[in-house]
C-alpha cells in the first residue's frame, strides 16, 4: 500500500520540476522569438576570423 | 565577366536594383551606385561576403545615403542616454528598431557587427520585430560610431522622437502563460487522482486513498483558486462596484461554489468534491484568455507624431558651421537645414532655397506645395528638391500638427466597452440561474433539507456559463488569424466585435482610394510627334520637380543635349534643344488665359515649343484596384469621402460612390476628426479608413479606425487595425466576415446553453455527481472550443478568406 503513497509522491515531483522547467523557459524569453534561432543555427561559423565570438554567449 | 555579355539593363550585384541611371562595374560585379560598392567593399574587407551567399543580392539600395555627419547628435550625452537600456563600467546595451531588415542574409550580417566593429561585442536580431539588440564597450566605440557602422551598411536604424522621450517600453506580460502554466499542471494531477472516481473503482480504494487522494487534490487547486483564477474575481467584484454585470461574474459564482463544496466534501468526507471540474474549467478559460490577448505585437498600433520625427536637425550657427541638434532643444529662432526627404520637425520661416514641400502625410495633398521666402512651413512637411534654410517661429512642442495631439481624443483612455455580446448573455445568464437555483430550493427545503443544499449548489456549479465564456474569444481569436492570413492585422480581439457593427464607412481620398505612387497623365491639345516628344523630354531631365518627373517617365525617346536651361520656380521651365525653345508649366507661365475655374483645380502642365503653345498635360489620381468592386459590396452602409486635397476630383469619385455618398474637400485633420464626432453623435457605428498623420484624429475618433499601408513596417498612424494595401480589395469581405462571426458566437451559445440545460435538469433533481460533472464539463468546453474553431474556418472557407 506505502508503495501507491511513493509513487504519486515521486509523480508529483517529477510533475513539479517540469512546471518549473516550463516558467523558467517562458521567463527567460525563450518563447519571444521563434524565428531567428532557427535560422541562427544554419550559418557556419568560419575558421577563418581570429578572434574567437565565445562572449557572444548569453 | 559573364555579366558584361548580357543584355544591357544588368542588376546590382549587392541591392538586386537594375542599374539603369548608372552602371559600375567593379570586382567583376555590376552595381547599380557607388554606394552598393562601397558596401561591398567594406565587407569584402572584413571577409564578410558570405552575406551574399545566402540570398541573391540581399542589400538595400544606398543611393539614399546621406552625410554621416547628421549622427551627431548621437555624442550628446542626454540623447545617449534615453536610447540606452543599460549601462555598467564596460558596456553599454541597447535596441534598435531597423526596417530594412528583410531576410536572413540581414541577420547574418546583423549578428557579425563584431567583425566590422571591434568594439561591439555581441548583436542579436529578433527577426520578426525587426529589432537587433547591440551590446558594445563603450571605452572602444561610441553610440554614434555603432549607428554610423549601421547606416554605412545600409541597416540605418530607426531612431526617432518617440525613442528619446524616455518612454521605455512596457514589459510583456507573461502571467497569462505563468497562470496558464500553474492550471495546467493542477489539472493534470488532480484529474489523476480523480481517476478512481470515473472507474467507479468502489468503496475500497476510496476508503484506504480517498482522504488522501482529496487532500492531495485539494492542495493541488489551492494555487489554481488563489492565483490562476484571480483574473475571473477580480473582474467580477469590479463589475459589482460599477454595477455592471459581466461575464466574470458567473463564472465566478460557479467557480466559487464548485470549490467550496469541494471543500466542504473533503474536509467532512463526504465525497471526493468536483476539483477536477474546478481545476479543468480554470485551464480551459485561460486558453481562452489567451486566445484573446494574442495580438499581432510586432506591429506598432499606438504610435504618435513623435514615432514620425527626426531625433535630430542640422543647425547652423552664427558663423555658418552647420551642427547636429536634437529636436527637442530646438529653439524658436533658430537656423535650421533642411535637405532633401528630410521632414520639417517645427513650423519654421523659409529663409533661403525654393521649397518644395511634400505635405501628404500630414494634409492628404497629393502634389508637393511650392513655398517662397519668407513663407511659413508648417511642421510634418518633407522636403523635395534642394535643401532649404527656415528660422524655427515654434517649439517642437507648440507646432501646428502637435496640437492635434492635444484634443482630448488622444488623452482620453479607452474604455473597456461593457456591451459586448458575451458580457449581455451573462446577465441574462446569472438572473436564469438565480431564478432556477432558488426554485430548486424552494421545491427541496420541505421535502429534504440536505437534498435542497445539494440541487442548490449543483445549479450554481452546472449553471458556471464557461463554455459561453470560452466561445467568444475563440471564434474572434480565430477571426483575426483569418484576417492576418489576408493582410488585415487588428489590434485585438475585440476590433472583431466592433467591425461586426459597422454602417458607415468613411474614407481618405489622397493615398487611400487612391495609389499615392502613381498618377495618371493625359496630353490634350495638338498630338505631338516623336520628335517633339524628345525634344520636350530632354528639357524635363534636368529638372527635379516631382511633375517633371513624371512626364519624363511617360515620355520616351533619348534625349538631346539642352542649352540655356531655366528653372522659374512655382512656374515652369524653358531651355532650348536643337534651336527649338521648349517651355513647359503653368498656364500664367506659358502666357495661357484659364477661364474656367474648373481647369485651374486640376494640375496642368502646358506645353509650348517656340512660343507656340500645343497643349497640356493633365494629372489624374490613380484609384485603387478592386475600389470598385469594394464600394459595390458596401452598399449597405453609408459611404462618406474626406479630403484634405480640393475637389477636382469630385465628378469621378461622385461616379465612384454613388449620389447618397457625402464628399468633403478641403478637409485639416481637425475638420476630419470633428466630421467623425459629428457622425458619432447620430448614432452611427463608424469605421475609418486612413493612412496618414492627418487622420490621426478621425482614426482614434472613430469606433474602429483602419490605417491602410503599403508595406506594415512602415510607421502608420495609431489605429485599432492596419490593412496592407494589397489586400484592400478585400476590405468589405472582411466587414462581411466579422458580421457573420457574431452569428457563430450566437450559435456557439446554443451549444453551451444546451449541454446548460441537460445540466439543470439533472441538477434541479439532485442527481448531480462527480462523475457527471466529470464528463459533461471537459465535453462542453472542448465542443465549444471545437465548434467555434472549425465554424470559423468554414465560413471563412466559403467567404473566400
Amino acid at each position: 500500500m506505502f508503495i501507491i503513497f511513493l509513487l504519486i509522491g515521486i509523480s508529483v515531483t517529477v510533475a513539479s520540476g517540469f512546471l518549473l522547467a516550463f516558467l523558467w523557459a517562458v521567463k527567460s524569453g525563450q518563447y519571444e522569438d521563434d524565428y531567428t534561432p532557427a535560422v541562427r543555427m544554419l550559418f557556419e561559423n568560419e575558421a577563418t576570423s581570429g578572434n574567437s565570438k565565445d562572449s557572444s554567449r548569453k | 565577366m559573364d555579366t558584361a555579355l548580357q543584355t544591357n539593363i544588368q542588376t546590382c550585384y549587392h541591392c538586386g536594383d537594375s542599374c539603369v541611371e548608372e552602371l559600375i562595374v567593379a570586382h567583376e560585379k555590376a552595381f547599380c551606385c557607388a554606394g552598393c560598392k562601397n558596401v561591398y567593399e567594406l565587407l569584402e574587407e572584413n571577409n564578410l561576403c558570405t552575406y551574399y551567399s545566402f540570398e541573391q543580392s540581399p542589400g538595400t539600395t544606398a543611393k539614399r545615403a546621406a552625410a554621416l555627419s547628421r549622427f551627431a547628435y548621437l555624442d550628446d550625452a542626454g540623447v545617449e542616454a534615453q536610447l540606452i537600456n543599460f549601462k555598467n563600467d564596460t558596456i553599454c546595451k541597447l535596441t534598435f528598431y531597423i526596417p530594412q531588415m528583410h531576410c536572413s542574409s540581414c541577420i547574418w550580417l546583423l549578428e557579425n557587427l563584431f567583425k566590422l566593429n571591434a568594439g561591439v561585442s555581441e548583436s542579436t536580431v529578433n527577426f520578426l520585430r525587426k529589432e537587433v539588440s547591440i551590446t558594445y564597450f563603450h571605452q572602444k566605440t561610441t553610440l554614434r560610431e555603432v549607428v554610423q557602422l549601421l547606416a554605412q551598411i545600409g541597416y540605418e536604424p530607426a531612431i526617432t522622437l518617440a525613442d528619446t522621450d524616455g518612454k521605455k517600453e512596457k514589459k510583456k506580460s507573461n502571467s497569462l502563460i505563468f497562470k496558464l502554466g500553474v492550471a495546467g499542471f493542477c489539472f493534470g494531477n488532480v484529474m489523476l487522482l480523480a481517476f478512481p472516481d470515473y472507474l467507479a473503482l468502489g468503496e475500497e480504494v476510496q476508503r484506504d486513498y480517498g482522504k488522501f487522494f482529496g487532500y492531495l487534490s485539494l492542495l493541488l487547486s489551492l494555487p489554481v483558486f488563489f492565483y490562476s483564477a484571480q483574473g475571473f474575481f477580480v473582474s467580477a467584484i469590479q463589475g459589482i462596484r460599477q454595477r455592471m454585470v459581466n461575464i466574470d461574474l458567473p463564472i465566478a459564482t460557479g467557480l466559487l461554489a464548485l470549490f467550496c463544496v469541494s471543500v466542504y466534501q473533503i474536509v467532512t468526507g463526504t465525497g471526493p468534491g468536483y476539483l477536477d471540474s474546478f481545476t479543468g474549467l480554470v485551464f480551459f478559460m485561460l486558453i481562452g484568455k489567451y486566445f484573446q490577448q494574442k495580438s499581432y505585437d510586432t506591429l506598432s498600433f499606438d504610435r504618435d507624431y513623435t514615432s514620425y520625427f527626426p531625433v535630430s536637425v542640422t543647425v547652423l550657427k552664427e558663423n555658418g558651421e552647420e551642427e547636429s541638434v536634437a529636436v527637442r532643444n530646438l529653439k524658436v529662432g533658430n537656423r535650421i537645414r533642411i535637405r532633401n526627404q528630410e521632414l520639417i520637425p517645427a513650423d519654421a520661416i523659409l529663409l533661403r532655397g525654393s521649397a518644395m514641400i511634400d505635405y501628404s502625410f500630414v494634409s492628404g495633398e497629393s502634389e508637393p506645395v511650392e513655398k517662397v521666402v519668407g513663407e511659413v512651413i508648417y511642421a510634418g512637411g518633407r522636403q523635395v528638391g534642394e535643401s532649404v534654410e527656415l528660422e524655427v517661429v515654434k517649439e517642437v512642442s507648440q507646432g501646428y500638427l502637435t496640437q492635434l495631439w492635444n484634443d482630448t481624443v488622444f488623452s482620453k483612455n479607452e474604455e473597456q466597452t461593457m456591451e459586448t455580446y458575451a458580457n449581455v448573455a451573462g446577465k441574462w445568464f446569472i438572473i436564469v440561474t438565480l431564478i432556477v437555483a432558488a426554485g430548486a430550493l424552494a421545491y427541496w427545503v420541505p421535502r429534504d433539507i440536505s437534498m435542497a443544499m445539494k440541487a442548490f449548489t449543483s445549479v450554481l456549479i452546472i449553471a458556471c456559463p464557461c463554455a459561453l465564456s470560452l466561445s467568444t474569444p475563440f471564434v474572434h481569436g480565430n477571426t483575426l488569424r483569418i484576417f492576418g492570413k489576408n493582410k488585415f492585422y487588428l489590434k485585438n480581439t475585440a476590433v472583431v466585435e466592433t467591425l461586426a457593427k459597422i454602417d458607415t464607412v468613411v474614407f481618405d481620398k489622397t493615398g487611400t482610394l487612391t495609389e499615392p505612387s502613381a498618377a495618371e497623365l493625359t496630353y490634350s491639345g495638338k498630338a505631338l510627334t516623336r520628335e517633339q516628344e524628345r525634344l520636350i523630354r530632354s528639357v524635363l531631365q534636368h529638372s527635379t520637380h516631382p511633375l517633371s518627373q513624371r512626364i519624363f517617365q511617360h515620355l520616351k525617346g533619348e534625349t538631346l543635349e539642352v542649352q540655356d536651361f531655366k528653372e522659374v520656380a512655382g512656374k515652369g521651365i524653358s531651355g532650348e534643344v536643337e534651336g527649338v525653345l521648349v517651355r513647359l508649366g503653368s498656364a500664367s507661365y506659358i502666357g495661357v488665359n484659364t477661364d474656367k475655374v474648373k481647369d485651374t483645380l486640376k494640375t496642368t502642365v502646358y506645353v509650348s515649343l517656340n512660343g507656340k503653345v500645343l497643349g497640356y498635360y493633365t494629372f489624374f489620381n490613380v484609384y485603387r484596384e478592386g475600389l470598385k468592386e469594394v464600394l459595390q459590396q458596401l452598399k449597405g452602409s453609408k459611404i462618406a469621402v474626406l479630403s484634405g486635397d480640393n475637389d477636382h476630383e469630385e465628378a469621378r469619385l461622385r461616379e465612384l460612390l454613388g449620389k447618397e455618398a457625402e464628399l468633403n474637400f478641403n478637409q485639416s485633420p481637425v475638420q476630419k476628426l470633428e466630421y467623425i464626432q459629428h457622425l458619432k453623435k447620430q448614432h452611427r457605428h463608424v469605421l475609418m479608413v486612413g493612412d496618414g498623420l492627418n487622420d490621426a484624429g478621425a482614426l482614434k475618433q472613430s469606433d474602429a479606425g483602419v490605417a491602410l499601408t503599403n508595406s506594415i513596417t512602415n510607421f502608420s498612424p495609431s489605429c485599432d487595425a492596419i490593412l496592407d494595401a494589397t489586400a484592400f480589395d478585400k476590405l468589405s469581405k472582411f466587414l462581411g466576415f466579422s458580421k457573420k462571426t457574431m452569428n457563430i458566437i450566437l450559435a456557439s451559445f446554443a451549444v453551451s446553453l444546451l449541454y446548460n440545460v441537460v445540466g439543470l435538469t439533472l441538477a434541479v433533481q439532485g442527481l448531480f455527481t462527480p462523475i457527471i460533472s466529470a464528463v459533461l464539463m471537459p465535453i462542453s468546453s472542448i465542443s465549444v472550443i471545437l465548434f467555434a474553431t472549425l465554424s470559423v474556418r468554414f465560413a471563412a472557407k466559403k467567404a473566400g478568406l
